[in-house]
């Protein structure tokens, strides 16, 4: 037998369990949870539901909401002893991620900030 | 006394942390990977940054809010999301040597994937005829740039797919052909978690 079609003995991202009905049936719930979580952040941002001022972070819980739900059901990344590899990768992702964007934002709104007392036109 | 090195672990105990010795070629092929994928997001944050930094920056030219058509976002997205699903079906069909299921799984795959395509680019289309195309305005630049860049990687998931059905035609599902299967389920997934990100901050929040 090739040594590829060995039992597993670790995992990875995208290689699922050993039950065969189990995997199908964790797509299926991966795709109801994701559409959900899709038409409630269309409902969200559509609709005033939600106080106002606080779309923005119900959005942006939601988006986080459903990149869970990818990760878990179609990445098939779980929390088990199995997984640290994967998982350990991930988080330095996300942080190498989080600090390129809020960096970013923060930057260039400390910037925005300090040139608005300069005119927008060069005086003639 | 025993050395620790000379034990025999067995495989059922090996975890990847160099118990059991090397893990599978598969195991090895998808965690590199699953690496790419992740510098492949770094990429995307870069993307994001520019656009959450620009995203007003209109230069007295058309808003996000004048511009986009949420009900042909949401269209493109639940094709993207079925489109993840059928794919994620095809590869456990592959796996399971049902290569009947897998070519219809994929031919679902690639019509929604082409439909997502279509829809993206006559909005694009569109826009640059309207006169806000990526020099109008930095907003417009950043945008046409972060969904440009995600719209690329799914026409080449889509040239990269397509060439693994050939593979699977021509070599059949063996060992090597299922490892670049799973690759690109791998990166088909990914796709539809920027696609989130992309949802939320361009349309989402720019249409309000």
């Amino acid at each position: 037998m090739d040594r590829d079609e060995r039992v597993f003995d670790d995992r990875t991202p995208g290689v699922e369990e050993h039950e065969p009905s189990a995997s199908y049936l964790s797509y299926t719930v991966g795709l109801g949870l994701a559409i959900a979580a899709t038409i409630a952040s269309f409902v969200v941002s559509q609709t005033d539901l939600l106080w106002p001022p606080g779309i923005a972070v119900g959005l942006v819980v939601l988006a986080f909401a459903q990149i869970g739900v990818h990760l878990v059901f179609f990445l098939h990344l779980g929390s088990g002893s199995d997984n640290t590899n994967n998982i350990l990768a991930l988080a330095f992702g996300v942080l190498i991620v989080f600090l390129v964007i809020v960096g970013s934002i923060w930057i260039s709104a400390s910037l925005h900030a300090n040139m608005m007392d300069m005119p927008m036109t060069a005086p003639h | 006394m025993t050395l620790a090195t000379t034990e025999f672990v067995p495989a059922e105990v090996a975890r990847g942390r160099g118990g059991g010795g090397p893990a599978p070629t598969r195991i090895v092929v998808a965690y590199g990977f699953w690496i790419f994928l992740l510098s492949d997001f770094v990429l995307f944050s870069g993307l994001f940054a520019a656009y959450a930094v620009l995203a007003d920056q209109t230069a007295g030219g058309p808003s996000g809010a004048q511009l986009f058509h949420l009900r042909n976002v949401f269209i493109e997205t639940l094709c993207l999301l079925f489109s993840s699903y059928t794919c994620g079906i095809g590869a456990l069909a592959a796996e399971r040597r049902r290569v009947d299921h897998f070519y219809l799984s994929a031919v679902f795959t690639i019509l929604l994937g082409a439909a997502f395509l279509f829809i993206e680019v006559s909005e694009f289309a569109g826009m640059v005829s309207a006169g806000a195309g990526p020099s109008r305005s930095a907003f417009l630049s950043a945008f046409f740039t972060l969904v440009g860049t995600h719209g690329a990687h799914v026409t080449v998931g889509l040239l990269w797919f397509v060439y693994m059905i050939a593979q699977v035609w021509v070599k059949g599902l063996r060992a090597h052909v299922l490892r670049r299967l799973l690759c690109f389920s791998l990166f088909w997934h990914a796709l539809d978690i920027v696609w989130i990100g992309v949802l939320t901050l361009v349309y989402l929040m720019g249409a309000r």
